[in-house]
């Protein structure tokens, strides 16, 4: 009999890191994505490649960087350093910092693309009705990209869910801080124990499944106007 | 002579697009002014600068309130401007139903003096069984309709309108031509009314404002900017005319005609719904005009006013003059006809003719 216990803790961790990943996410991606939908400036399409490069890196380099920028010596452990800690390598706040940089651009990219296909009419049409720019926002533009929003959450909750090379570089694998999913998966398939990573790698496959069926289904639903 | 604080006052001047413009023009604050010209004359982008939309240097003055003046340093932003502005395409929110779209505005200039309530817009613009509907399923009429409704609920103290009726079909103008009318006797607020349709404008328009590659070269009464031979190419060929007013002295039920008073002289229209007594605007169009010397006869053009020539313009290479007719009671009619016609008739400025009219269109009370 599997300890289910055991099985359980990666489970709750990721799903933990994935909900804090997506809402972090959530709160840097959308003024990206709506300055690089909006902004004149002819050097956008730059900061566009930059936040794109985790797309094409691998993922040990982003987590190569990642390990020197969160380490005792880099930025991300002077601010540990505040907190009385040595480093953020290897704690969950680092693996939240690394899920977000490694996210970025699956959330980053719907957003944009939804503010774009917006235009810039119904964001004029609420300014001659006398919102301001912060209430045009968000009574006109997030609910107008909801699809995006919508999209850019699912995919960067899901990629954060399968998150592996990354989290191996910069987390390790402490049992309730840092040992995900597919950590977990990889060292049961090490030590031989088939049942322990067939129940979670199954449970895996079910829950994509699942995610990406709810979103189909979710994106017709949301684009009918409501009354 | 009005004061300055009740007027609407409009300077602007920069380039867009590759043409360069420079207008000012002045407004009442009450009734409705078309910006009158051919499309890309600058209309809508001077409309735009006046609600805060386009970036473009001057000064803008609306009664007493100044919401730009670049030598003072002084733009408002938009949403701090009380215009309501109705766009070409109705540009209703699709994610708010009717009701929510019409409230929008109103919520937002809630401490402001209300130019109309909910229910007396919703009445006047016929949307009570539309209110619980998505804008995806309105006609286009309809969702014109609302996105005037959505202006006038915003509190404006003045109305921009940008050629509101040239996404519609045929019957939804009709529609909303009607309204405006209606609106125009209702409203206690300016609009100004961006159109390329000259019929529209003098169905609608009580003054005009005509620019012309980025220039205004008329400004004034509709009636008697349309009078003006000098205006042709702005005007263009097809739609130059003038616009009158009569009064009904009867109706006709036999024949279906409405007999009218221009000035002293009879005139018939078919029947139109107005009562005896009621003054009524009419427009003649220049080539609906013909003109005869002496009183023809076996003829079977009905209104026929006489009076005497006033100008005659025409060009050399042209086959067409354009004449100005008066009829006693200073009554002034367009007239088209050939330079051969002028030739042999022997027309010039002071010549009696006749004037025979073959078609007035009713234009509305």
């Amino acid at each position: 009999m599997p300890d289910f216990a055991e099985l359980w803790s990666p489970v709750r961790l990721t799903l933990i890191l994935a909900a804090v990943t997506t809402l972090v996410l959530l709160v840097v991606a959308t003024p990206i994505a709506w300055w690089l939908a909006r902004s004149p400036a002819r050097w956008k399409e730059a900061v566009a490649a930059i936040v794109a490069l985790p797309l094409v890196l691998p993922p040990t380099v982003l987590g190569f960087y990642l390990l020197i920028l969160l380490g005792p010596d880099g930025p991300g452990g002077w601010i540990a350093s505040l907190g009385g800690a040595r480093s953020l390598a290897f704690t969950f706040t680092g693996l939240v910092i690394g899920s977000v940089v490694y996210s970025l651009p699956f959330v980053v990219q719907p957003i944009r693309n939804a503010f774009e296909a917006m235009g810039d009419r119904p964001l004029e049409v609420a300014a001659t009705l006398r919102a301001g720019p912060w209430d045009a926002f968000w009574s006109v533009a997030v609910p107008l990209a909801r699809r995006g929003f919508l999209t850019g959450a699912v995919l960067g909750f899901a990629h954060t869910m399968g998150e592996f090379g990354v989290i191996l570089m910069i987390g390790g694998n402490i049992p309730g801080e840092t040992r995900v999913l597919s950590i977990a998966i990889y060292d049961y398939v090490e030590t031989l124990r088939w049942t322990e990573a067939h129940l979670l790698a199954g449970g895996m496959v079910a829950f994509a499944f699942t995610v990406i069926l709810a979103m189909l289904v979710l994106e017709k639903r949301i684009g009918r106007a409501r009354p | 002579m009005t004061s300055l604080s009740d007027r609407i006052d409009a300077r602007f001047a920069g380039t867009m697009g590759g043409f360069s413009l420079d207008v000012a023009f002045t407004a009442p604050m009450q009734g409705i002014t078309a910006l009158f010209g051919p499309s890309g004359s600058g209309k809508t982008t001077v409309l735009r600068a006046m609600a805060g939309l386009a970036r473009l240097s001057g000064r803008l003055a609306v009664g007493d309130e100044t919401w730009q003046d670049d030598a003072a340093g002084l733009r408002v932003p938009p949403h701090r401007r009380a215009v309501g502005y109705v766009f070409q395409e109705a540009s209703l929110f699709p994610h708010l139903s009717v009701r929510r779209n019409l409230l929008y505005g109103a919520r937002r200039a809630a401490d402001q003096t209300p130019v109309i309530g909910f229910d007396e817009a919703v009445a006047l613009l016929g949307l009570e069984r539309l209110l619980e509907r998505g804008p995806d399923r309105l006609s286009g009429g309809e969702r014109q309709r609302v996105a005037i409704g959505r202006a006038l609920l915003s509190a404006p103290r003045l109305l921009l309108m940008d050629e509101p009726l040239s996404a519609l079909d045929e019957a939804s103008r009709a529609d909303i031509l009607t309204t405006f009318e209606r609106l125009h006797d209702a409203l206690p607020i300016p609009a100004i009314y961006v159109s390329h349709d000259l019929a529209e404008v003098s169905r609608l328009a009580d003054r005009m404002v005509m620019l012309s590659a980025g220039k205004v070269i008329a400004e004034g009464d509709v009636g008697s900017i349309l009078e003006r031979l000098d205006l042709e190419p702005a005007t263009g060929r097809f739609e130059a005319g003038v616009l009158l007013t009569a009064t009904v002295t009867g109706h006709d039920t036999g024949y279906q005609l409405t007999r009218l008073d221009l000035a002293g002289q009879p005139v018939s229209i078919p029947r139109v719904e107005v009562a005896v007594g009621e003054r009524v605007r009419l427009r003649i169009r220049a080539r609906d005009v013909a003109l005869a010397t002496r009183p023809p006869e076996g003829i079977s053009i009905r209104n026929r006013l006489s009076g005497h020539i006033v100008e005659i313009a025409a060009a050399e290479d042209a086959p067409y003059a354009e004449t100005l007719v008066e009829i006693p009671g200073g009554v002034r009619l367009r007239s088209r006809v050939t330079r051969e016609s002028v030739a042999e008739l022997g027309l010039t400025p002071g010549t009696p003719v006749f004037a025979l009219v073959k078609t007035i269109s009713f234009d509305g009370r």
